[in-house]
């Protein structure tokens, strides 16, 4: 009897190296301008080619601008090593013959948003990208992990991996959700609970009759951040919800379909398969949750005080730089803290469902005066049309948010949308680490929803 | 990558958990194409006052000298002994890149992220994982005494007259130690790779 996890791996195995190590096929590799060029240029200097082209996507998004307007050309980049790097994609992409969405395709966007929507990930399939989100794509039950460049070299080069497999941890959801808890929430909670080195050496499988109840867009919120929980493998198993999402997604003729969906439907963990960890969580106790420190499990229940220190703690150290840094006083409420920008994007929060949410807080409303800059940035080309097909780009921007063009922005701070020292931002991204989103800005981790509330509010808001 | 049986050197404690990458290297320094010359912005956000960027050059920054990577005789560490979770977050291998072109050779902690462990083994830096106890040895001694010694054939940590064993899988520390590449070593059975593949279009046409 086998856990979703042991089947995929189990169907990916080439050969057992021994000791523990496995050469496994890779079906889909995504490429980036900043994780690549240095294994780009491994493989020319080995004289070698992609082993199969097909595999293969890429397009720029860590370092685009997201003000691009119309008409837009790679020249009027400011940032001249930015503009290397996504003038060396375009080569690499050429010189290989990589198809990419280029900086003007309109499908281009971040990877791990850009994948799902136009059909390259599928369930059953090995997916990797020199990009720790890549654990975003196990919402389709598919075997996807993050790498690094040495192993991005590897795979182009190979189609392979050579890996050990990880251990079972289930985490089962369950219970219905207050209406102000979102996926997002959900996925803080769960964090905070194992800590940020909870799921290391694991794949987590989140299930239960919450995750059977999300959409494909708040289960890869979920998925995006089990890397969060240390876990670079989050999976969740294939049902009718994922096959409806991927109707008009993929393109093939009836009998492969027909055949594909057979396999797909064998995609979830056998009933009495053997977890080397589970554990079980009722949603219906969460309230909405919003990060105080450095670190995703420095998080707290939104109507909540940072942490009072403790000497006698293993934790006393951290948490004394955390509250530092973030410019806090141990006991103070979270809601009283002035926040002044807000950002809505990443490839957690920066697909429909979650503008949507936030054009349905801020409707008709203006942002706080505290606020000096609100910034959306949609996660794709596709996302902003969609969000323009819906007007939602009006609701944005008459609330006074400022609506960008696709990229990672603000999530990393790598492009020019970034942080000063000493912002407070309300941000849906993935990360609150020191620097993140720019020197000495201090973030706080949010649903779409609390981040909207925080830009009318311009501090978290009372019941 | 140079071949080596032992690791010597000083060795800086970083009393934190949870280091994540972009302490290592922040994300401005990703911005280069090169896969060498991140050492002078290894802990950048820690070791500097100011910001910069790839092409800024050293002797214009400003040192944060309070950090103990600033301070002598830590300036010249090989080894960093920190706590629990250590290279979390970003996949980024350009933190194994700072940290090596840095002169470090080995990070000691209570765990690792797993991306990040990886990531050591390609460049011959070594993790190694200690438990609660035996890190607090290793700690206690570096107070006292800044250098250490590490075996890597009898994979222990050697301090005073006691020698702290440690767990490393034998092949992945054969890579750090032969510098031996992977993709000639995988591509040397590529057979198997071609004989997968024409299995796998057979079971699941749909992929191409």
């Amino acid at each position: 009897m086998k856990t979703l996890y042991d089947k995929l791996w189990d169907d990916h195995v080439v050969e057992d190296l021994g000791s523990g190590d496995h050469l496994v096929y890779i079906d889909r590799h995504f490429l980036h301008e900043v994780t690549s060029p240095q294994a780009f240029d491994g493989i020319s200097k080995k004289n070698l080619k992609p082993w199969r082209l097909a595999a293969n996507i890429a397009t720029p998004d860590h370092n685009v601008p997201t003000a691009r307007g119309q008409n837009f050309e790679l020249e009027s980049i400011e940032d001249e090593v930015s503009k290397i790097q996504i003038i060396e994609l375009d080569r690499n992409c050429n010189k290989f013959d990589i198809p990419q969405f280029d900086i003007n395709s309109e499908k281009q966007g971040i990877v791990h948003v850009v994948g799902p929507e136009n059909g390259f990930t599928l369930p059953g399939m090995t997916i990797v990208c020199g990009d720790s989100h890549t654990s975003t794509h196990g919402a389709f039950a598919a075997l996807s992990m993050g790498i690094g460049t040495s192993e991005v070299e590897h795979v182009l080069a190979t189609q392979c991996l050579r890996i050990k497999k990880l251990k079972n941890f289930r985490i089962n959801l369950l219970g219905c959700p207050r209406p102000d808890v979102t996926s997002k929430d959900v996925i803080l909670y769960v964090i905070r609970s194992i800590g940020t080195d909870g799921g290391t050496g694991h794949a987590i499988e989140f299930s239960g009759d919450y995750i059977s109840s999300l959409s494909m867009e708040s289960r890869m919120t979920i998925c995006n951040m089990s890397i969060e929980a240390g876990a670079k493998v989050g999976l969740i198993a294939f049902d009718k919800i994922t096959e409806s999402y991927l109707s008009d997604k993929v393109q093939l003729d009836k009998s492969e379909y027909d055949k594909a969906l057979e396999y797909w439907k064998s995609l979830s963990s056998d009933s009495n398969a053997k977890f080397d960890k589970e554990i079980e969580i009722d949603v219906s106790k969460i309230k909405p949750q919003v990060s105080w420190g450095t670190s995703p499990e420095m998080t707290s229940d939104y109507d909540s005080c940072v942490p009072e220190l403790d000497q006698n703690s293993d934790k006393y150290s951290t948490y004394k730089k955390a509250i530092e840094y973030m410019g806090l006083k141990e006991r103070e409420k979270l809601s009283d803290l002035t926040f002044n920008k807000v950002f809505v994007g990443s490839c957690t929060n920066s697909r429909i469902e979650d503008l949507r949410s936030v054009a349905a807080e801020i409707k008709d409303k203006r942002i706080s005066e505290s606020i000096e800059e609100a910034l959306i940035v949609p996660g794709s080309g596709q996302v902003k049309l969609q969000a323009e097909k819906e007007g939602l780009d009006k609701i944005f921007i008459e609330a006074g948010f400022s609506w960008r063009d696709p990229g990672c922005s603000m999530c990393l701070g790598m492009n020019e949308d970034k942080l000063s020292p000493g912002d407070r931002c309300a941000s849906t991204s993935n990360r609150n680490f020191e620097g993140r989103q720019g020197h000495m800005g201090r973030t706080h981790l949010v649903s779409p929803m609390m981040a909207a509330r925080i830009a009318i509010h311009g501090g978290i808001p009372h019941e | 990558m140079s071949e080596f049986k032992n690791i010597s050197g000083i060795a800086c404690i970083l009393d934190i958990d949870n280091i994540d990458t972009d302490q290592i290297i922040p994300t401005e320094y990703l911005k280069s194409i090169k896969k060498f010359g991140f050492g002078e912005f290894l802990f950048d956000g820690w070791r500097y006052h100011d910001i910069a960027n790839i092409n800024t050059p050293t002797s214009s920054r400003s040192l944060n000298q309070d950090f103990i990577l600033n301070q002598a005789p830590f300036n010249e560490s090989k080894i960093i002994i920190t706590g629990k979770n250590f290279g979390c977050g970003s996949s980024r291998e350009h933190a194994v890149w700072a940290l090596r072109d840095f002169g470090i050779e080995t990070v000691i902690a209570e765990s690792f992220g797993d991306i990040f462990y990886n990531n050591c083994f390609k460049n011959g830096v070594l993790p190694i994982a200690l438990n609660q106890d035996k890190l607090l040895m290793v700690k206690d001694h570096v107070s006292n005494e800044s250098k250490l010694h590490i075996s890597l054939a009898d994979k222990n940590i050697v301090i005073k007259n006691e020698k702290i064993a440690f767990e490393v899988d034998s092949g992945m520390l054969d890579m750090i130690i032969t510098g031996q590449d992977e993709v000639d070593i995988t591509l040397s059975i590529s057979d198997k790779i071609k004989s997968y593949e024409s299995n796998r279009l057979k079971q699941k046409p749909w992929l191409n």
